[in-house]
């Protein structure tokens, strides 16, 4: 199993973090503004946009690495939760259109074409930004925390619970895929025009939405970090590598897993609600079961149970997927299966532990595991 | 330019007037032939040669007259006569000549060797209403040996007297109607209760509306049983996909702990082996011999199977021994590179045609059709379930496979070469994946996607049961399969898969280990 980063490179990672933080926050965005187009410093409109979309996913990885890499629950639904925040964003953001839309009514596309007369009553509180913002964080948790206890206080884990996760997103993808739950079908919600008054196609949103993007990622990094570090951290990870153990002890585990599962849907819901309107469009084929197990793969190929990892391997998979998928379209299935089946077989730790074990090479004196008890201090 | 166009539109007018000329002569010679016909009508003696040249009379009842004497009187011989007599004449004569055509052919129908001939004949006569349909009816069902067709027959005979002018003939034939149970029936019966419950009706009408109102409450409770008896058997029937499915999951899951979720695709091997064996047919054999590929695909579904997951386990699982979540990942890896794979190679749509004798359905009873290739379905997961219980507790192999799951080391001190248990254990469940995918292509499209539309149940099925219990498989396939059926057209297949899952979950809070769960020290591992 792979230990936890924080023990014994806590003040190397905090400079890193800050380094990468500072690239992204500040060099990426001044990238996109001040070289000319030519120049080969410059980055895009277009690809400034895309990797903001890869750090929105990197938020969704962390909270899967916050509950499978440190707690050793597999949830198979992360993009459920991800696509509640990303639904209640797209919600806000169909009504905001307006008489802009093709038909010119107030109300969303989709439901002039299936012929809905009226705002259907659960639409209502997405009229308002603070409706679209908090229900995108608080569905999921809400869900989550209903979904959670069900399961946790009965004791499904390991497998079980991986397989009763999955049922829940193919659930949901077929849910969401029907046209009287009013939420646009197979078609999803699309074509929206302006947030709190920006209009989404000007580069300068796109552009503050990166940041937005970045600095939410930032926070949701800082917020696992301080999970991990507490001692509720400890007990996850004690959970994961003996849970019979901890039982024993004293402890009641399943309330520390329903406790991490929740703060996972809350960020997979974060992650979506940044995603939408940079993306443009949410429909159920990025909620169901493949998108799910996807986020479990960015994870794994990153390395989980650290959090760098997370991030790490959302983007580079993500980085992948757009250049291959370019090139070689039919390609993607069999190398995301490839990377699955390598990945699990040969490099349980992922990138990170690829390159700690290369560092660690050349360092030999360094000792592996320091005292467990070392980090409630 | 213009001198080229001159003899062309010289040509286009001889045309013309050459086509002109040849329709004037052909007129002319159709008028010919008309006269001689019209004399020859005097001359013949024959009733029915005299009825078959009064049919093409202009006088509507001089052919009405023939037209009775010629369903009375005629046989089939007279088909080809009378099409070729309607494919000369005008409209009046073509409409009168079309309804002795089809009740001359359906009565020769009712003599059929074939039942459902038979059978199909005795319904369309309905439709043609002639009261004569009634006797040939009546006689046909006292020969008849097939209950199906005899049932048929004299629903048939009913329902044309249903639209007789005696107000006798009717009440009975309504009431027979309710005792035959024809649904069939139902509209005429419920638009004599509407002429009954007019203000303006006669005693009579009244008299029949309340006969008919009896019949149909015989009629519809008899078909609710009726449904649910097709309810039960479309149930039992998905549930016995679900556990030929979940059985080879059931053994890799409980025997090995090792999650399969390439489960899916194997099945998916074993669907398209079936699918290459009926190419193979049809490219080198002569269709005499086609429906035999069926039969020959098994061992060939089987085998394919069995060698996929030979190499898969060699190659991949090994590694992942005792790590539950990584053979997950690492078999879901697995089946998206095989289905993508077959996409690939062989495209979107692929179905396999059905042996003949797969093909159509009993009717058990009036209202309950049972297709065959359900019937197969089922049959097949019961030997299965015998075979794999027979192989599990009453062999060798299955006293090695027992005790390698049960305490590994101690086994392979006694001398069990558990890898090769291992090997073999896996391969067979692939193997029965590939039978699985087998059977699946009489009841769908041959698709890359075949695996996965049926893998959430059937994970549902092993979870509910519990870990590789064969008994905890059965039980929770015919209770999800069941439920899902009977939900189904209450609320729609989406919302069915819902509460189905809901369920699991509420289930789940009573019985954590699913139906059979693992006991003693082994249960938390």
């Amino acid at each position: 199993m792979p230990e936890q980063v924080v023990t014994h490179q806590g003040s190397r990672e905090t400079l890193s973090f800050y380094a990468v933080g500072v690239l992204f926050l500040i060099v990426v965005p001044l990238l996109n503004v001040l070289p000319a187009e030519d120049s080969w410093l410059h980055i895009s409109d277009f690809r400034l946009n895309q990797f903001g979309k890869f750090l929105a996913f990197a938020i969704l990885a962390l909270g899967l690495d916050l509950i499978w890499g440190y707690c050793g629950v597999l949830s198979m639904g992360q993009g459920v939760f991800f696509g509640f925040g990303a639904y209640c964003m797209g919600m806000y953001l169909s009504l905001q259109i307006g008489k802009e839309s093709v038909y010119g009514s107030d109300l969303p596309d989709f439901m002039v074409w299936t012929q809905v007369k009226e705002l259907p009553l659960f639409w209502y509180p997405f009229k308002s930004f603070l409706g679209g913002f908090l229900g995108a964080i608080l569905v999921p948790v809400l869900f989550a925390t209903i979904f959670g206890f069900l399961a946790f206080r009965s004791r499904i884990k390991g497998v079980y619970f991986a397989i009763i996760t999955q049922a829940l997103a193919f659930a949901a993808w077929l849910v969401f895929n029907r046209n009287e739950t009013r939420l646009g079908g197979t078609n999803g919600l699309t074509d929206f025009k302006q947030l709190l008054g920006f209009r989404l196609s000007d580069p300068s949103t796109q552009r503050g939405l990166y940041i937005l993007t970045v600095l939410a990622l930032a926070a949701s990094y800082m917020l696992c970090r301080w999970i991990i570090a507490s001692r509720a951290g400890n007990v996850l990870i004690a959970i994961r590598d003996s849970e019979s153990r901890v039982t024993f002890s004293g402890y009641t585990p399943w309330m520390y897993k329903l406790f991490v599962f929740v703060v996972a849907a809350g960020l997979a819901g974060l992650s979506g609600m940044l995603y939408v309107p940079q993306v443009g469009i949410i429909t159920p084929a990025q909620i169901g079961v493949l998108p799910s197990l996807e986020v479990v793969i960015w994870v794994a190929v990153g390395g989980r149970g650290t959090l760098i990892g997370a991030i790490l391997g959302a983007v580079a998979v993500n980085y992948g997927r757009s250049v291959l998928t370019n090139y070689f379209p039919e390609a993607w299935p069999f190398i995301l299966g490839g990377l699955f089946v390598i990945v699990v077989t040969m490099f349980p730790d992922g990138l990170v532990g690829m390159i700690r074990k290369l560092s660690e090479r050349k360092k030999p004196h360094r000792p592996l595991i320091k005292a467990e008890g070392s980090t409630a201090a | 330019m213009s001198l080229a166009r001159i003899p062309r539109e010289l040509l286009v007018l001889v045309v013309f007037l050459l086509s002109a000329l040849g329709l004037c002569l052909q007129s002319a010679l159709a008028a010919d032939k008309a006269g001689d016909t019209a004399s020859t009508v005097v001359s013949s003696s024959n009733p029915i040669e005299q009825a078959l040249l009064d049919v093409k009379s202009e006088d509507a009842v001089v052919r009405g007259k023939a037209v009775a004497l010629l369903i009375e009187k005629g046989d089939a011989s007279l088909i080809p006569k009378l099409d070729e007599i309607r494919a000369e004449a005008d409209r009046a004569v073509r409409q009168a000549i079309k309804p002795v055509i089809d009740l001359l052919k359906n009565h020769a129908n009712l003599t059929s060797e074939q039942p459902d001939t038979r059978r199909s004949a005795a319904a369309d006569l309905v439709g043609t209403g002639r009261p004569e349909a009634i006797t040939w009816l009546e006689e046909a069902a006292a020969k008849e040996q097939v209950w199906w067709v005899k049932y048929t027959m004299e629903e048939s005979a009913r329902l044309i007297q249903l639209r007789s002018e005696d107000q006798g003939v009717r009440l009975v034939a309504a009431k027979k109607l309710g005792d035959l149970k024809s649904q069939n029936g139902l509209s005429a019966l419920k638009e004599f209760v509407e002429a009954g419950a007019q203000s303006g009706a006669t005693n009579e009408q009244r008299a029949l509306a309340d006969a008919a109102q009896v019949s149909i409450g015989q009629i519809d409770s008899w078909y609710w049983w009726a449904s649910a008896i097709e309810t039960m058997f479309r149930g039992v029937s998905l549930s016995s996909i679900l556990l030929i499915m979940s059985l080879g999951l059931a053994v890799v899951f409980g025997l090995m702990g090792v999650i399969n979720m390439a489960h899916g695709e194997l099945m998916m091997i074993g669907a398209y082996a079936t699918f290459v064996t009926q190419q193979a047919f049809i490219g080198w054999f002569s269709p005499d011999v086609f429906d035999w590929y069926f039969p020959v695909a098994l061992p060939i579904a089987f085998l394919s199977a069995a060698l996929f997951g030979w190499v898969l386990e060699a190659t991949v699982i090994r590694f992942l021994y005792g790590r539950l979540l990584e053979t997950l990942l690492a078999t879901w890896g697995v089946s998206l590179i095989l289905m993508q794979a077959a996409r690939v190679y062989f495209g979107d749509l692929t179905a396999v045609i059905a042996p003949q004798a797969l093909r159509g359905g009993a009717q058990v009873m009036v209202g309950v059709y049972l297709p065959y290739n359900r019937i197969f379905i089922i049959i097949l997961s019961i030997i299965c379930v015998l075979g794999i219980y027979f192989l599990l507790f009453r062999s060798n192999l299955g006293i090695r496979v027992r005790s390698v799951t049960q305490n590994r080391n101690m086994s392979a001190c006694l001398g069990i070469p558990t890898r090769k248990v291992d090997s073999y254990t896996f391969a067979f469940a692939s193997g029965l994946a590939g039978i699985a995918g087998w059977a699946l292509t009489m009841v769908g499209n041959v698709d890359p996607g075949l695996g996965q539309n049926y893998i959430v149940d059937a994970f549902m099925v092993v979870v509910t049961g519990g870990v590789g219990k064969l008994a905890g498989a059965i039980w929770a396939s015919l209770g999800i399969g069941g439920l899902n059926k009977l939900i189904e057209p209450v609320s729609g297949a989406v919302y069915g898969k819902v509460f189905i899952l809901v369920g699991v979950i509420l289930f789940l809070q009573w019985r954590p280990q699913g139906l059979y769960a693992a006991k003693g020290r082994n249960a938390d591992a």
